[in-house]
This record gives C-alpha cells, structure tokens and sequence, in this order.
C-alpha cells in the first residue's frame, strides 16, 4: 500500500483534493501535483473534461463534486459522496474561500469546528463576546440512515456573525459531520428564515498536516467575494494557532486523556462515532 | 479618505492597520482576494494599482503608495506630529531604515515560509526559507539581548518606532511558517512587550493582549 495509512476509513471513503476550477488548463501532459494521505497524485482533465488521477501509473478514482474534486484512494469505496443541496440551490452564493494548511490532526480541526464555548474567546467581536459565555443545551444524533452526526437547536449571541452583518443577534447554528473530515455549518443568515450553509473540507497531507478547504453556499447581496472570502479567514487564521498548538497533534480517542463539559456533546459525540469506526489515521495511540 | 488595499492574513498589511490605529486615522479596507483569488496579480491589479503585485497600498486622494515601511514613513511623517514613531533624528532614522531591510529579509524567509505551508506555495525552497529566517531571528535577538542588557527594551531608540512595527508581524507568526522561536528568548519577551503596547489591534494569528 503505497499511501502513510492503511485506515480504511481513509483508503476507502472519497477524499477532497482540491477545488475543481483548480484544473483548468491542466492536461495529461501538464497536470496539477496535489498531495494526498503522503503521496503526490497528478490531476487532469482530459480532452472531455472529464477529471483523471493517478498515482506513479496507477489511475485512481475521481470524481467532480460540489466545486472540489474527491478522490477514493483504494478505489473501493463503502459508501457513496455525501449530498450538499445547498450547493446547487437557486439565490445562493457559492464562493470557495481557499485551502489553508494546518500543521495538526484533520480530526482537531473538525472538532474545534463543532465548539461553540471558544467563540467568546478566539473570535472575540465576530462570533462571540464575553461575558456571553455560555453554551445553551443542544441536541446531537447520528442519522441512522447517513451515519451523519446533527447538532441542532444551537444558539450562540454574536457580536458580527458572518460579513453581512454588522450589528450583534442571537445566530441559530446546525452542524453536520459527514465524514471524519468533512464537515458543514448551517446558520442564520441575512436573509429570513433561511440558513447559510458552510462546508469545511479538509484534504488529509499526513496524520498531522491538512489543508483546510472552506466552501460558503450563502444568501448576500451586497458584500463582494473579497469580502465575504476575508471574513472566513479572519476566522479561521484565529483559530489556526489554537489548532497548531494543542499538545498532541493527533487526537487521544481513549477515556481520559482530555476531559469533556456539557457544552461538549458534539465532540463527545464526534470521538465516539470515531472509535465505533475504529479510526486510527490522525489519532494519538493510547499510551 | 485614504483606501488601504488590504488582506486580513498578510503581516506587511497589519503594519500599515496598526499604524492607522495608532495614528487614529480612519481608513477605508478595500480586501483584495490574495487567496486563492490571487487578485494581487491579476492585469487590473498590476495595471492600476501596483505593478509588482504586491500589497499593501494605500491611495490617499490620489497619492497613491505601495511597500509597507514606504506606507509607515509616510503616515508617520504626516500625521504623527510628536514624531514619536519616526523620530527627527539622523541616527534613528539611519536605524529605521537599516531595520526596514531586516523586516524586508523576513518577508522573504520566514513569510515566504508561511506562504509555502499555509497558502500552498510549492514553488519556493522551503528549507532555504527557514534556513534564512533563522539566521535573522539569530541577529535580531542578539541585538535584543544586548539591547536589553543596556536597559533598552526596543530595536531603536528609547520607545518602540517604525523599525520594531516593521520587524514585529513576520516575527510573531513564524510558527505558521514552521519555524520554532524557542531558541530566541529575547525576540520572544519583545514580541510579548509589543503585543502589550496600548492600542496593539493585533489580526489573526496574533493574539491582542487583554485577556491573555
């Protein structure tokens, strides 16, 4: 197995790769580098458009989705990409705001995606502000049906919750986990009674580097793309040196090593549904 | 009122925010999509507001202004009327302007570094860039720690000026470039003092100091 994992959880699922429009003006003989789980897989598309992989000479399985190519490494995999209606649905804005490297575990980023209780902390004046500290109960399930985790009934108080704003609200928050690395985040937007959706995708470089690719499927109609992309990573740039920071880059899955609070139910959620999947890439070994 | 061509993660960017800040100045932040638009070097971008691609600018009425330390000078040299930042004397100023090529040195290595492992730049010798910040962090914290050893807390002059706000962001976000400052315990308390210089805005990856 050439890849820096045997995971199945890795090897068999689809694994970002890139945004689509990255592969414009590529071709067999001039095709993009992009590494994936410590390999470096040539990208192209070929004469029909049709988006081709491989790895030294083996072809690997591709596929054009969402604005992002994914790739299935073993070229088995158990089930298929995860849908994302918002992405085609008519009034909203769909702007990729760019792939940033993280030198840490995908799983930790995911999980810092999920927390509420750091806004008030990291993203002082954007998400959240002290003393409006305080985490409201919220409920978490896995769909039987797409093994997705749901948190819903999240409510945070926000001081500027997303470019379009510029005064505080009570933001409504879902978040969904469609797969160890793939995560979304729906929340009140400018527009009534309809959520922005934003998908975080992060493409796996080794147990302990990812680049983080953010998706905005949004509803405003003032803020130009610049501005909607600066915001993004505004937040995101703040809780990068957070991310890089945590003691172990990998994340512990065992009982003890780090202690959950109420406010943690989604990753308390998340770690188990990891250890029922027996997930090992980017996961620190019990000692 | 003056335009700053700006993108939230660059640290030369920062300088010229921190400066309007401790100027008091108003400004308005036009974003430039650096990434992953790349806007910076698109033909419009090169054609009509700086022709190196870079940023930041600023267009004050007109006056239109690229490079950093350039955008530092002259703000101070207009607005700062105690010339506490960029003070009258001609052997400060031949100081700001040696430590300006440093600030220069780090945004070729250790943001050069940041940019590869961060933004995805591929085309750069990685290693040569930390080779190379590595070598400035060297001469700045052994001017620090003799500085510090006179009584003197900044890079130039009694107060902080231009010279540490030129040096300061590439500095404080080297570990995004992969570049360790343990082995720098002066660099480090001076990066710790200017985060605590009152009205320090700090930007992403830079905590302000408050709570901390």
């Amino acid at each position: 197995m050439p890849f820096a994992t045997d995971d199945p959880n890795m090897l068999d699922d689809w694994l970002v790769a890139g945004p689509a429009a990255a592969l414009a003006g590529t071709s067999e003989a001039r095709p993009r580098a992009v590494r994936l789980l410590g390999e470096t897989l040539q990208l192209w598309t070929d004469a029909a458009g049709t988006p081709q992989c491989r790895l030294g000479t083996q072809a690997l399985a591709i596929q054009p989705r969402h604005g992002f190519l994914w790739v299935c490494p073993s070229g088995k995999p158990t089930r298929p990409l995860f849908d994302f209606p918002e992405y085609s649905e008519a009034g909203r804005r769909i702007v990729d705001c760019g792939g940033i490297g993280v030198a840490v575990s995908g799983l930790r980023v995911i999980e810092n995606f999920l927390d509420m209780a750091h806004f008030p902390f990291v993203h002082a004046g954007f998400l959240g502000q002290v003393p409006h500290t305080e985490v409201a109960k919220y409920q978490v399930q896995v769909d039987p049906a797409t093994d997705e985790i749901w948190a819903t009934d999240c409510r945070f108080w926000q001081p500027r919750a997303s470019a379009a704003h510029d005064s505080g609200s009570e933001v409504l928050y879902k978040y969904r986990v469609m797969q160890p690395l793939s995560a979304m985040l729906y929340k009140s937007s400018s527009r009534s009674g309809e959520l922005d959706a934003i998908g975080l995708f992060l493409q796996p470089l080794d147990d302990e580097h990812v680049i983080a690719h953010t998706l905005l499927a949004c509803y405003d109609e003032t803020s130009t793309d610049a501005e909607l992309i600066a915001f993004q990573q505004t937040i995101f740039g703040q809780d990068k040196p957070i991310l890089e920071n945590h003691a172990f880059k990998r994340m512990p899955l065992e009982g003890r090593a780090e202690i959950p609070t109420r406010g943690d139910t989604s990753s308390v959620t998340y770690r188990r549904w990891l250890r029922e999947r027996g997930m090992r890439f980017g996961v620190r070994e019990a000692a | 009122m003056i335009l700053l061509y700006d993108y939230a993660l660059s640290g030369n960017c920062f300088k010229v925010r921190q400066m309007f800040a401790w100027l008091g100045l108003d400004y308005r932040s036009v974003p430039v999509d650096f990434h992953p638009g790349r806007e910076h070097r698109s033909a419009a971008f090169l054609a009509r507001i700086n022709p190196l691609g870079q940023i930041p600018v600023i267009d004050d009425d007109g006056f239109v202004l690229r490079d950093a330390q350039a955008i530092l000078v002259y703000l101070a040299s207009k607005h700062d009327a105690q010339g506490r930042w960029y003070p009258d004397d001609p052997q400060l100023r031949g100081q700001i302007a040696m430590w300006f090529a440093t600030a220069d040195e780090l945004t070729r290595t250790a943001s050069a570094a940041r940019l590869h492992d961060a933004f995805g730049y591929e085309n750069l010798d990685i290693e040569a860039c930390r080779r190379g910040a590595h070598e400035v962090f060297r001469l700045l914290d052994d001017h620090l720690a003799e500085r510090a050893s006179a009584g003197r807390q900044w890079l130039a002059g009694p107060h902080a000026t231009l010279a540490d706000l030129a040096c300061f962001p590439y500095a404080a976000l080297a570990g995004e470039g992969g570049i360790s400052l343990d082995e720098y315990p002066a660099l480090r308390s001076w990066i710790w003092d200017f985060r605590h210089l009152p009205g320090f805005i700090g930007m992403s990856g830079i905590f302000a100091a408050g709570a901390a």
